[in-house]
C-alpha cells in the first residue's frame, strides 16, 4: 500500500482529530467532507476539532482469531469506545486484564504502534484505548 | 411495474470444490437454471452477475462478460454486468435483474453469483470477509468480522438476556436443516452442547457460532407475466424485492443490537408484496453468525426485538413452528459462498414453493422471503416470494 494513504490520516490517528461542524454543531469522528446532520449546509463549515481522548467502553470482545497482520498480538481486547463528545470508535483496549473489563467503563486514549506494511515498509501509528488512571 | 417470476433456478453443490474452477461453477448453475425455465440461451436478454471478491481473491474482474462468454453466448451481445453489494452481492444482482424485467426493459433476464474462495490461503479468505466492514475505522484497529459481531451479540446479551445456550440452538437448527440438504457444504447435524466446546475466535463467539466461507455458484432466470404465462412449469412470482442501507462502520450506528437496514427493507418489501410479516412461512435470512440470524429475525419483524432468541430455543423457527428459518441449512451447514449466497436463498424459497423441496419441505409453502445482508449490515435486501395456483 502506498504510504499517503497513511500519512493523510495522520492528524486523525495520532490525535483524534476529528470534525465539528459549524453550521448544526454536530461533532464527528473520524474529518468528513460533510456533515451527515446537515449536508450541503455544512460545506466549507466544517472546522477541525480535538477530542479529549476520554470515553467509556459500550460494547467489547476478545480476538482470538485474529488476521496476519495482527496476529502477534493475540488474542487482544477490540471495544466500541463512546467518546465523550459523543462520536463511538472502534478500538483495541490495552494494559487491561479482559476479565476486568465491563460496559460503561471510562477509558482514556493512548498513542501506540498498530501496525507495519510488511516486514520492510513504514511503520503504523494511532490510538488504542486503555484504563484511566488518575 | 410489470409482474415477474423466477422461471427457472440453479445451483451447485456448495462446499469444498477443489476440482472445479469459478468459470466451471458459474456455468453450471447458468445451465441448469436456463434448463429449469425451459427457455434457450437466446432468449436472454440481459444478465448480471454477482461476485463479492472475485478481483481482490483472483485478481479477476468483468464476471458479467466472463459468465456470459463461458456460456457460449457471447455472440449475443447482450448487456452483462457484475453487481457487488459485499457479501448481498447474489441478492443485489437478483434485484437488478428484477428490476430490469420489472421496468419492461428485458422480458427474460439471468442472476447469477458465484464466489471460489478455496484458491486463496484462509488470511485472504478472513480479510475478504472483513472487507465488508470499514477497512480504515474497524479493519485497520483489529477488527474483523467475527469480532464486530461478536460486539453485536455482547450488547444483544446485555440489553435482552441473550445467552450461550440461545446461540448453540441457531447453530444445531440449521444443521438439523442442512443435514437434510444435498447440495449442503456441512451436511452433518451437530448437537448444541458442541458448540460452547469448539475454538473460541471472538468472545462470545466459537467456530460453530460462525457461517465457513465456501465455493459455489447459483442462478435465477427471471421473467416478465407474458414469457412466464407461456413457459410450462410452476409459476413463482417475486412479489416485491426491496433493499435499505446504513452506515459502512458499526460503531456509526445508533443502536448496535438492531439492523435498521433490514427494517427498513423488510417494511418497504412487506408493503409492496401487500403481506404481513405473520404470513411468512419460510425465510432464508443471514445468519453469518448465529448472533446475525437473531438479529435479522427480530428486524424483520418476525419475532419482537429480544425474543427470537428464546424463539429458536424453543423450537419456533424449525418446522411445525411459526416459521421455518434456513431449511436450506443457511450460510451455517449449506455454506457460504459470499456472492453466491443471495441467489442460494432464492433457489431454496423457490423449489419450497414449488413444493420441490423433498425432505425438507415446508408444508403448504406459499410465502418466503429471503434476506441478504452485508457486513454487519451495511446493506440488507429482502424479496418475497409467493407460489401461484398453489405450488406445483
Amino acid at each position: 500500500m502506498q504510504v499517503p494513504r497513511y500519512w493523510r490520516e495522520q492528524n486523525e490517528r495520532y490525535n483524534l482529530v476529528g470534525s465539528s461542524c459549524a453550521n448544526c454543531g454536530f461533532t464527528m469522528f473520524p474529518r468528513r467532507t460533510l456533515c451527515p446532520k446537515c449536508r450541503h449546509h455544512s460545506v466549507g463549515k466544517l472546522e477541525d476539532c480535538a477530542f479529549s481522548g476520554r470515553g467509556a467502553v459500550e460494547t467489547w470482545t476478545v480476538v482470538h482469531q485474529a488476521p496476519d497482520s495482527h496476529a502477534l498480538e493475540a488474542p487482544y481486547v477490540l471495544a466500541i469506545v463512546k467518546l465523550d463528545e459523543g462520536p463511538r470508535v472502534t478500538t483495541q483496549i490495552v494494559d487491561i486484564d479482559p476479565s476486568t473489563i465491563e460496559v460503561g467503563m471510562p477509558v482514556a486514549a493512548c498513542f501506540r504502534k498498530l501496525g507495519e506494511s510488511g516486514g520492510a515498509g513504514v511503520i503504523h501509528y494511532g490510538y488504542k484505548f486503555g484504563p484511566v488512571r488518575d | 411495474m410489470r409482474p415477474v417470476y423466477a422461471v427457472g433456478i440453479g445451483i451447485t453443490k456448495f462446499g469444498e470444490l477443489w476440482e472445479r474452477s469459478l468459470r466451471e461453477l458459474i456455468t453450471e448453475a447458468g445451465l441448469a437454471a436456463v434448463a429449469d425455465a425451459g427457455i434457450a440461451g437466446e432468449d436472454i436478454e440481459s444478465m448480471y452477475v454477482a461476485s463479492q471478491s472475485a478481483g481482490r481473491l483472483l485478481g479477476q474482474e468483468q464476471l458479467g462478460v466472463l459468465a456470459l462468454d463461458e456460456a457460449g453466448l457471447a455472440d449475443t451481445h447482450i448487456p452483462a454486468t457484475r453487481v457487488e453489494a459485499g457479501d448481498a452481492s447474489g441478492a443485489a444482482a437478483l434485484r437488478t435483474a428484477y428490476l430490469s424485467v420489472a421496468s419492461g426493459a428485458h422480458a427474460i433476464s439471468v442472476a447469477g453469483g458465484v464466489e471460489k474462495m478455496t484458491d486463496v490461503l484462509e488470511d485472504e479468505v478472513a480479510t475478504a470477509f472483513t472487507s465488508n466492514s470499514d477497512m480504515e475505522w474497524e479493519g485497520f484497529f483489529g477488527a474483523t468480522l467475527p469480532a464486530l459481531f461478536a460486539m453485536m451479540a455482547r450488547a444483544h446479551g446485555s440489553e435482552f438476556g441473550t445467552t450461550r445456550e440461545q446461540l448453540s440452538a441457531v447453530t444445531a437448527k440449521n444443521h438439523g436443516h442442512g443435514a437434510r440438504n444435498p447440495g449442503a457444504a456441512y451436511r452433518f447435524p451437530i448437537a448444541a452442547a458442541k458448540v460452547a466446546q469448539s475454538p473460541i475466535v471472538a468472545d462470545p463467539l466459537r467456530v460453530l457460532d460462525c457461517a465457513a466461507a465456501v465455493d459455489g455458484a447459483a442462478a435465477v432466470v427471471l421473467a416478465n407475466d407474458e414469457v412466464a404465462a407461456r413457459l410450462d412449469g410452476p409459476k413463482v412470482r417475486i412479489a416485491s424485492t426491496a433493499q435499505g442501507s446504513d452506515t459502512l462502520a458499526l460503531h456509526e450506528r445508533e443502536s448496535l443490537t438492531r439492523l435498521e437496514s433490514t427494517t427498513i427493507a423488510a417494511s418497504a418489501a412487506f408493503e409492496r408484496a401487500g403481506i404481513s410479516a405473520d404470513e411468512v412461512q419460510v425465510a432464508e435470512v443471514h445468519d453469518v453468525f448465529t448472533i446475525a440470524e437473531i438479529l435479522a429475525l427480530e428486524a424483520l419483524t418476525l419475532f419482537k426485538p429480544g425474543e427470537a432468541a428464546g424463539a429458536t430455543e424453543k423450537g419456533l423457527t424449525t418446522y411445525e413452528g411459526k416459521v421455518v428459518v434456513n431449511p436450506s441449512g443457511g450460510l451455517k451447514a449449506r455454506g457460504h459462498a459470499l456472492g453466491a449466497t443471495g441467489l442460494a436463498q432464492a433457489c431454496e424459497i423457490v423449489e419450497q414453493l414449488r413444493n420441490a423441496a423433498g425432505d425438507r419441505q415446508v408444508d403448504n409453502a406459499a410465502t418466503g422471503l429471503t434476506h441478504a445482508m452485508a457486513g454487519t449490515g451495511g446493506t440488507s435486501i429482502v424479496h418475497v416470494f409467493r407460489a401461484e395456483g398453489g405450488g406445483r
